[in-house]
């Protein structure tokens, strides 16, 4: 128990993936949905880097970079639908969204 | 030692922040408390070595994100300070599938990684110094095609952000 392990930092994303994973399935509200999906973005964030510095490379760094890019455009995209949608049907409770279901 | 007494404690934190995202019935706070998250993260990514991702974080999640996610929260008129029923009835099958996902998801790590401790010296190359020399350079020479396909897909993806939210069509 001295040094860091490469396993902590690996279960610590999986229990944060977990977490995010229930919060997409359980939550009513579509914002919060989105700050399901941010935490999940987050846990594999850390298994890149805990894989780059285990190999000592440098491109789970380069690659964790570039998923934070694709979060912001996610965010962006994601907030804007979310926007039309209540303006469409007042509501952004995500159990009244379902005019497709068959 | 010291290292893995703060990374338990963040880790902690972290993951009680995370839950109380998750199941908090007031929207805002579930904002907050993922800024507690994030901050967590990014102080992982120091523990790691990676200072320029960690800043990036910073700058870019807690910074630009929730930003973006509170405008999202007042725009859509959530019923701030008031606490609602945030959790919908199949949250039970939600329970299950975490569970189950996290005791895979364990068990293979314990299997494969069991014990694989991370270098003393966490920096790439010891020469150029602190990670993000390396990170720079990797991504100017290396990884330049994906860098600017990274920009090209920002961009559409703002444009397409302010045409989908436009009022006037």
């Amino acid at each position: 128990m001295d040094d860091l392990m490469l396993n902590q930092f690996l279960l610590l994303g999986a229990i944060l993936f977990c977490i995010g994973v229930y919060g997409v399935i359980a939550r009513k509200n579509t914002v919060m949905v989105l700050m399901s999906i941010e935490l999940i973005l987050n846990a594999v964030n850390i298994n890149l880097l805990a894989f780059g510095a285990a190999h000592g490379d440098v491109a789970g760094a380069v690659f964790a970079l570039f998923v934070i890019a694709v979060a912001a455009a996610e965010v962006g995209v994601g907030l804007a639908m979310v926007l039309i949608i209540y303006r469409n049907r007042q509501s952004v409770d995500l159990d009244e969204v379902d005019s497709m279901r068959g | 030692m010291a290292q893995n007494v703060f990374f338990y404690l963040i880790a902690a934190g972290m993951v009680g922040a995370a839950v109380a995202v998750v199941t908090t019935r007031n929207v805002v706070r579930a904002a907050l408390y993922l800024v507690a998250v994030f901050a967590g993260v990014a102080a992982q990514f120091i523990l790691l070595a990676a200072e320029f991702v960690a800043v990036t974080q910073v700058l870019i999640y807690i910074g630009a994100i929730m930003v973006l996610m509170l405008f999202g929260i007042m725009l859509t008129r959530a019923r701030i300070g008031r606490d609602v029923d945030a959790t919908n009835d199949h949250w039970v099958v939600g329970i299950g599938t975490a569970l189950l996902l996290a005791a895979v998801m364990a068990f293979a790590l314990i299997d494969r990684w069991g014990d694989d401790p991370l270098p003393d010296d966490r920096r790439v190359d010891a020469v150029a110094g602190s990670n993000t020399a390396t990170v720079s350079d990797s991504i100017f020479s290396q990884y330049l095609i994906p860098f600017e396909i990274v920009s090209v897909l920002l961009l559409a993806a703002l444009v397409g952000a302010i045409v989908i939210a436009r009022k006037d069509r």
